[in-house]
């Protein structure tokens, strides 16, 4: 009894621990889920399960356009196939693939132990999944077959009174709520959730490009809310906005989609320079050259990118100095846009470039991004767009800016991250062969349709007659088409594979520069035990540097380990 | 430090990826230069047919002579740096973080010269806006009866065009040859598909559309302007007399249903004394047509007690 009393009396820290549950496992882990972690590798996987079938969509368009005059494909089943292929890439592949990648690195990168809003983020997802499936639902029915832009009045019960238009509203609000949520969630992360000492300045860049992707998410997506609304109740509720005959005004569909689809463009390319901006600098073992101009030019562009919708509209009946204004506006773009590209060479000017698969796809991006941006221009000077538009230059133009810009950066940050998201490397080889085929099926495909729009062809037409070299040109591309989609599937395999019999990668195979690399790979559900305090834009850097001299300093040569270190 | 992989090891490795890419940018550029005099359109727009297509071409081909430079300036830079600065062994990347006079300097040129494209298309843009007077061999035109120009009608100097209202449908072009497009009187003769018109004459004409969004392209004749359901769109053309007798063909442009493909336009250039010739024999067709419809309305309404 004594001994317990002298025990007592003497002073004992107070220990305050919580259970650890066991971690959930089976499918209902994956269902109620909240873990940004989880929810990023869902979106990840629906993504590009949209991504296949997307694909698939654009190499059916590509068959029958192999041949003048083909009869595989009917107009009907031609026009449903660019309708949902233009509305899979861009609504439920590259913007959600974007939300994805932010859902699982924003928390990590800026050291927080989760989103803002984890039930919130749930929501986000589940909302994807209901407007895929609500999408591709119409595949029984009938599918839309007026374009991913469902111009008014086509687009209205007189000439497509079927349900397909109305599959595509919905998808349109279901996919729109997931990101307008999704955005919100992102912004106060990213607002409240900084590691101590990361101020604006010591932002990574990814996460910059996020948190702008999150603003231009939340000023367009209402205005195109309001406009699929404003269809809706055309088409069902006798109203006439957009119905000519009843004094509604085409025009303003125009005007209310592309208020929200150009933005919607930099909502897609803007994470996807986050992405590079990360990449770059990683494997040319070089500070990211101009962070505050890359910072910068990417508020700037989304402020500009608000202001020339109309260039979508050079074609329509508008007074000159609406045309002036849309062009000079265009062409401002094209100035933060070169910066960054400018930026981005001279991150690698002068460095010791180390040629991963990430870097290669980063560097593909610039240099297919690039033609993509110089044509941006050519169909900025309206006259010459007056030429180009609605002809297949305009479809290569937005395959370079998507496909060789969004849809490579998102290929290099697979590439990047899928270590730290599984823990284990994706092969090297496989997927320079992958990166090779890709590159070189993108340009065959995608080169040689300027010219086919230069040549006189339309776009979205099922048949076209063979005349000048028509039919060679799509031939060409064609072909293309076959070589890329085979470099796409080697990274899927490649991913499959890994998954189980990837190399081990350890919590920082690359020598990362930012947070999520101070981790184990997959992270905990928590994340980080401990937070350091970050005092630069490459905080691993620092803490490298620091494990380093205290190395030197001990007498034992016994490195520490990462996190031991920091405690002390 | 144990867990780097493989691929991050020493550059040899990599001379032959590069030297791969190297032969197949050549093979590329081999493979451009080869096509280049076989396809007499591979880079530039289609033009020809009349002096506002052939501004936009030239505009375009200086568009392209800068596009040219900046390409061949950035993707130079950058193979340059990754040849050049690849991680060989022993090499140390020099930490910079900036070059605050360099960074205002490539984004003052860059705004440069997007300042010199816009002096460019200024330039240009009255050549390719506003119609020209007929030419001295063109149709005589009588003065003034026309529709005031608007903020986007123009009519050339003297007044004097030869106005055709086109009006798309699906899928087809209608072609009506009057002055004012919302009073044309019932017998103003016009036509589907082919449109014919006089060489060395200005053509103007008011666009628009009963139905959907369609979009009127004669490659050869100008740019596209959208035939837009309540609204009226301008453009013109003039094509020079050594081309009396060609057909310039085109379809729509703007995505307007199932036929959208197949939605196909031409427009036929004849000399002014054959086109008079065409009119009056459309006329006398449609009076012709109309009088055997009146013969047969009454013969309806007789069988009808």
């Amino acid at each position: 009894m004594a001994a317990t009393t002298s025990e007592t009396r003497t002073a004992v820290p107070q220990v305050v621990a919580h259970r650890v549950e066991a971690e959930r496992t089976g499918w209902t882990s994956w269902v109620t889920t909240t873990d940004h972690k989880r929810i990023g590798i869902m979106y990840l996987v629906l993504t590009f399960v949209f991504f296949m079938l997307g694909g698939t969509e654009a190499l059916l368009m590509r068959l029958q356009l192999g041949v003048a005059n083909n009869t595989l494909l009917d107009p009907k089943t031609y026009n449903e196939l660019f309708t949902m292929h233009g509305t899979t890439m861009i609504f439920l592949f590259v913007v959600p693939v974007m939300a994805g990648f932010g859902n699982y690195f924003v928390p990590l990168m800026i050291g927080a132990r989760d989103m803002a809003f984890p039930k919130l983020n749930a929501l986000s997802f589940w909302m994807l999944a209901a407007g895929g499936l609500v999408f591709y639902g119409s595949v029984f029915f009938n599918p839309p077959e007026c374009g991913w832009t469902c111009y008014a009045p086509l687009s209205e019960t007189q000439y497509l009174p079927n349900g397909g238009v109305d599959a595509w509203i919905y998808l349109i609000h279901l996919t729109g709520i997931s990101s307008l949520l999704g955005a919100i969630n992102f912004y106060a992360t990213i607002a409240n959730m900084r590691a101590p000492g990361m101020g604006w300045g010591r932002l990574p860049l990814f996460v910059w490009a996020i948190l702008t992707y999150s603003i231009l998410l939340i000023l367009a997506l209402p205005v195109v809310a309001g406009a699929v609304t404003m269809l809706l109740t055309d088409r069902h509720f006798g109203t006439h906005f957009f119905d000519p005959s009843n004094q509604g005004s085409p025009l303003l569909w125009q005007h209310l989609f592309w208020f929200f689809g150009h933005p919607e463009v930099y909502i897609m390319v803007l994470p996807g320079f986050g992405i590079i901006s990360e990449v770059i600098p990683v494997f040319s073992r070089k500070p990211i050259f101009g962070y505050k101009a890359i910072a910068s030019a990417t508020v700037v562009i989304a402020f500009l990118g608000m202001l020339v919708w109309a260039h979508h509209m050079f074609a329509t009946p508008s007074p000159t100095f609406v045309l002036v204004f849309f062009m000079l506006g265009s062409f401002l773009i094209a100035v933060p846009t070169g910066v960054k590209i400018f930026n981005w060479v001279a991150t690698l000017w002068r460095g010791t470039v180390e040629f991963t698969v990430a870097l290669l796809f980063a560097v593909g991006f610039v240099g297919t991004f690039l033609i993509g941006g110089i044509t941006g221009v050519f169909l900025a000077v309206f006259p010459v767009d007056w030429q180009l538009t609605d002809t297949y230059f305009v479809v290569a133009h937005l395959h370079y800016v998507l496909m060789g810009g969004a849809v490579f950066a998102v290929f290099a940050g697979l590439y990047y991250w899928f270590p730290k998201i599984t823990g284990r490397l994706l092969s090297e080889g496989m997927g320079k062969v992958s990166f090779w085929l890709m590159l070189v099926g993108f340009q065959v495909t995608f080169l040689i349709q300027h010219s086919l729009g230069l040549d006189g062809m339309p776009r979205r037409v099922y048949e076209y007659n063979d005349v000048g070299h028509l039919q060679l040109y799509n031939q060409i591309s064609t072909v293309g088409a076959f070589v890329l989609a085979a470099g796409i599937l080697v990274t899927m395999f490649n991913v499959v594979r890994s998954v189980r019999h990837g190399v081990p990668a350890g919590p920082d195979p690359w020598k990362g520069n930012t947070l999520e690399w101070f981790t184990s790979s997959p992270p905990p559900v928590n994340n980080f035990d401990v937070v350091p305090r970050v005092r630069s834009v490459e905080p691993m850097k620092d803490i490298r540097r620091q494990i380093e001299r205290q190395s030197e300093l001990a007498e034992a040569p016994a490195a520490p380990t990462t996190e031991s270190s920091i405690r002390a | 430090m144990n867990r780097i992989p493989a691929a991050l090891g020493p550059a040899p490795r990599y001379s032959r990826s590069r030297r791969l890419a190297l032969a197949l940018a050549a093979a590329i550029a081999v493979g451009l230069a080869l096509a280049g005099p076989a396809a007499a359109d591979l880079l530039t727009p289609e033009s020809g047919g009349s002096p506002n297509a052939d501004d936009i071409d030239s505009l375009y081909k200086l568009v392209l002579a800068i596009a040219i430079v900046v390409f061949i300036g950035v993707e130079g830079a950058l193979i340059y740096s990754l040849v050049k600065f690849r991680a060989r062994r022993g090499a140390v990347p020099a930490q910079i973080r900036g070059n605050t006079r360099l960074e205002i300097g490539w984004t003052v040129g860059a705004a440069l010269i997007l300042v010199v494209l816009a002096a460019f298309t200024f330039a240009k843009l009255p050549g390719i806006r506003n119609p020209p007077d007929s030419g001295p061999g063109g149709l005589q035109l009588a003065d003034g009866v026309f529709v005031a120009a608007g903020p986007t009608k123009r009519l050339p100097p003297n007044g004097k065009s030869l106005n055709v209202c086109v009006n798309g449908q699906q899928y087809i072009w209608r072609f009506t040859y009057a002055n004012n497009c919302s009073s044309a009187p019932l017998e103003a003769p016009y036509s589907y598909e082919q449109l014919v018109v006089p060489v060395n004459t200005t053509v103007t004409l008011d666009i628009n559309s009963q139905d959907v969004a369609h979009s009127w392209w004669i490659p050869q004749l100008g740019g596209k302007f959208d035939a837009i359901p309540g609204y009226t769109n301008h453009t013109w053309f003039k094509i020079p007399g050594n081309l009396a007798g060609k057909t310039f063909t085109g379809q729509c442009a703007e995505m307007c249903g199932r036929n959208h493909a197949n939605m196909i336009a031409s427009v036929s250039a004849v000399s002014p004394s054959r086109f008079e010739a065409f009119l009056e024999q459309r006329r006398a067709q449609l009076r012709a047509a109309d009088q055997a419809a009146a013969i047969q309305r009454k013969q309806v309404s007789k069988q009808i007690p």
